[in-house]
């Protein structure tokens, strides 16, 4: 299927270096419409590194990325949001100390003008978010709810709801479901699934094999920061991706 | 790591969830919000017991928001700064400086709508300076700029005026600290006025609770200090936002230093001494977390009420100062030992 749909983002030739440190190599990256893609890849093979990069809080010291076909440079997350690109974090990046509503729209709040002053509009960041959430069906009691007083679970929704509050194409996950309860991580996988469905590109990057195989479509992995295998879901096994992550082909 | 102990833990209260839900854990919002001004009627009915006679006297109530005036301001700027969890020690310097300057412009003979903007505008400067500093110069924690500049803006104050007092203002400098609003119109007696610093800070305050509630800036204050890294993930320019909280935080310390200058008429060398420490204190009293993106704006009027009303209540009853340094000490280590507790039964953990 990823070979007939639209290439949503490529990434050619990424290569970064901190100071000396060589984290990222000529790191090749290909997502479609629709299509998952895996990331696989021991600590420090570079995975976290190149998910920055792609989102724009790092900058290449070589390499360009190319989004729907164009070559853009980003400068910050500002520009990779503008494109339709999300990232959600292994940390989750929400402020714990806000209310759902306000973190899915942080930092984009609608607003509304009073005279020449633009003050937050709090009703439409609640209908927003409670017709967003229903769209995702992500249950929570309510949009005013304060992350900090929901579960790991609900919390990670929440980041993927944030992450496609604003018509994501692509949307990258890293790790989405490392720290989540085993009866809550069926529910973050179905929501992944249901990205994809909407045509969103997703990338997981993930250590979990489950994961990988329930809703990845193609696996790529990373090895001492070097692109070092990939190949179809269909045409791989879960004991040749072990394989690859070691370094072992 | 200590993040993913804590999902893990949070998971497994899930199933407790139920249970938690009780009246008591309905009402800790609610006691989060409003418990500090709880604490505050509990305060002036205590005093109005000890002394029926003075303590909500016209008199002493307008004097009581005379003397909190300019601690306010201080206590508004740190507020925001701690909200971004940072502090501000040099607020005391800032106005000490503004002041200064404030009183050498005068002498000059500058006219006094020059007069009542400069210090505003020394204030912010310095404000400025601090947030390019802790954000350009990559200072590890707000603490060491401000402490630096602490000493720096006190020590330019004294070399630009000698370190000697310089006294004497016009009455349109002296107005918001010093003027009052006849009321003898509601048929009240001439000692009954309203002092202008008293609406003053009700503008002020107004103003800042509209600005850190109801606009994005404001939001993004609250997210830095609840998660920087969310903050800057979300495309929120943090260092900008920072720099505008410090130099916000300096120009309410130039507003400190108009009042000042009017309630005092004189610009002198301990103008502020220490008094970081009260704006930090009244932030703490008032629910303000250290640990960034907790608090509210009418907390940080309580807390300073609260520091106003105990220290003129100790007064009225002839209390030793001492006593006041102890009863102000007790109350703030209280007052953060109920945030602790209010964080233990109020958040998943």
């Amino acid at each position: 299927m990823t070979s007939t749909n639209k290439l949503l983002l490529e990434a050619k030739g990424i290569t970064k270096y901190f100071g000396t440190i060589t984290a990222l190599e000529n790191v090749n990256l290909k997502v479609h419409e629709g299509e998952c893609l895996g990331v696989v890849g021991d600590n420090g093979a570079g995975k976290s590194t190149l998910m920055k990069v792609l989102s724009g809080l790092y900058k290449p010291s070589a390499g360009a990325l190319f989004f729907e076909g164009k070559e853009h440079v980003l400068d910050s997350p500002k520009d990779s949001q503008n494109l339709g690109l999300e990232m959600v974090y292994q940390d989750l990046a929400l402020a714990g100390n806000l209310p759902i509503g306000e973190n899915i729209f942080l930092g984009r709040e609608p607003t509304k003008n009073i005279g020449f002053l633009k003050f937050l509009d709090f009703k439409k960041i609640q209908e927003m978010t409670s017709a967003h959430l229903e769209k995702l069906k992500i249950n929570v009691k309510s949009a005013d709810q304060k992350v900090e007083e929901l579960s790991g679970g609900q919390r990670q929704a929440v980041a993927i709801a944030r992450s496609t509050a604003f018509n994501a194409k692509v949307v990258i996950m890293d790790e989405p479901t490392a720290a989540l309860a085993i009866k809550e991580v069926g529910k973050v996988l179905d929501l992944i699934n249901k990205l994809k469905s909407t045509g969103v590109g997703v990338i997981v990057i993930s250590h979990r094999m489950d994961d990988i195989f329930t809703v990845c479509d193609r696996v790529m992995a990373l090895f001492q920061g070097t692109n070092f295998a990939e190949s179809q879901l269909d045409k791989t096994s879960r004991d040749e991706v072990i394989g690859w992550i070691m370094g072992k082909k | 790591m200590k993040s993913l102990v804590g999902l893990w833990e949070k998971n497994k209260m899930d199933d407790k969830e139920k249970k938690q839900d009780s009246l008591y854990v309905k009402l800790i919002p609610y006691f989060e919000k409003y418990g500090i001004l709880l604490l505050l009627v509990i305060m002036i009915l205590v005093m109005h017991i000890l002394q029926p006679d003075v303590f909500l006297s016209w008199r002493n109530v307008t004097n009581v928001f005379k003397q909190i005036s300019w601690q306010s301001m201080l206590a508004l700027g740190v507020f925001m700064v701690i909200v971004t969890a940072g502090i501000d020690l040099s607020v005391g310097s800032i106005m000490m400086l503004s002041l200064m300057i404030l009183a050498i412009v005068a002498k000059a003979g500058a006219p006094w709508f020059i007069v009542v903007l400069v210090p505003l505008f020394a204030g912010f400067l310095c404000g400025l300076v601090n947030g390019l500093g802790i954000t350009l110069l990559r200072m590890p924690h707000p603490f060491i700029m401000t402490l630096g500049t602490l000493y720096i803006f006190r020590g330019t104050g004294n070399l630009i005026s000698g370190g000697t007092p310089i006294s004497g203002f016009t009455d349109e400098v002296r107005y918001l600290g010093h003027g009052r609003i006849d009321l003898t119109w509601l048929g009240l007696e001439k000692s009954q006025y309203l002092p202008v610093s008293l609406v003053l800070i009700a503008v002020v305050y107004f103003v800042f609770w509209v600005f850190l509630n109801h606009s994005r800036t404001g939001k993004w204050i609250y997210a830095i200090g609840g998660n920087p890294s969310a903050a800057r993930a979300s495309g929120i320019n943090v260092n900008k936002i920072l720099i505008i909280v410090y130099s916000l935080c300096g120009f309410l310390s130039g507003i400190g230093a108009l009042i000042l200058a009017g309630r005092t008429d004189s610009g002198y060398p301990n103008a502020g001494l220490q008094s970081e420490l009260d704006a930090i204190a009244a932030c703490i009293i008032g629910g303000a977390s250290f640990f960034g993106g907790r608090g509210t704006v009418l907390g940080v009027f309580a807390g300073v009420m609260i520091m106003g009303i105990l220290r003129n209540g100790l007064n009225l009853m002839d209390v030793s100062s001492f006593w006041q340094q102890v009863l102000i000490g007790s109350i703030i280590v209280l007052a953060v030992y109920v945030d602790v507790l209010r964080r233990d039964f109020g958040t998943r953990k």
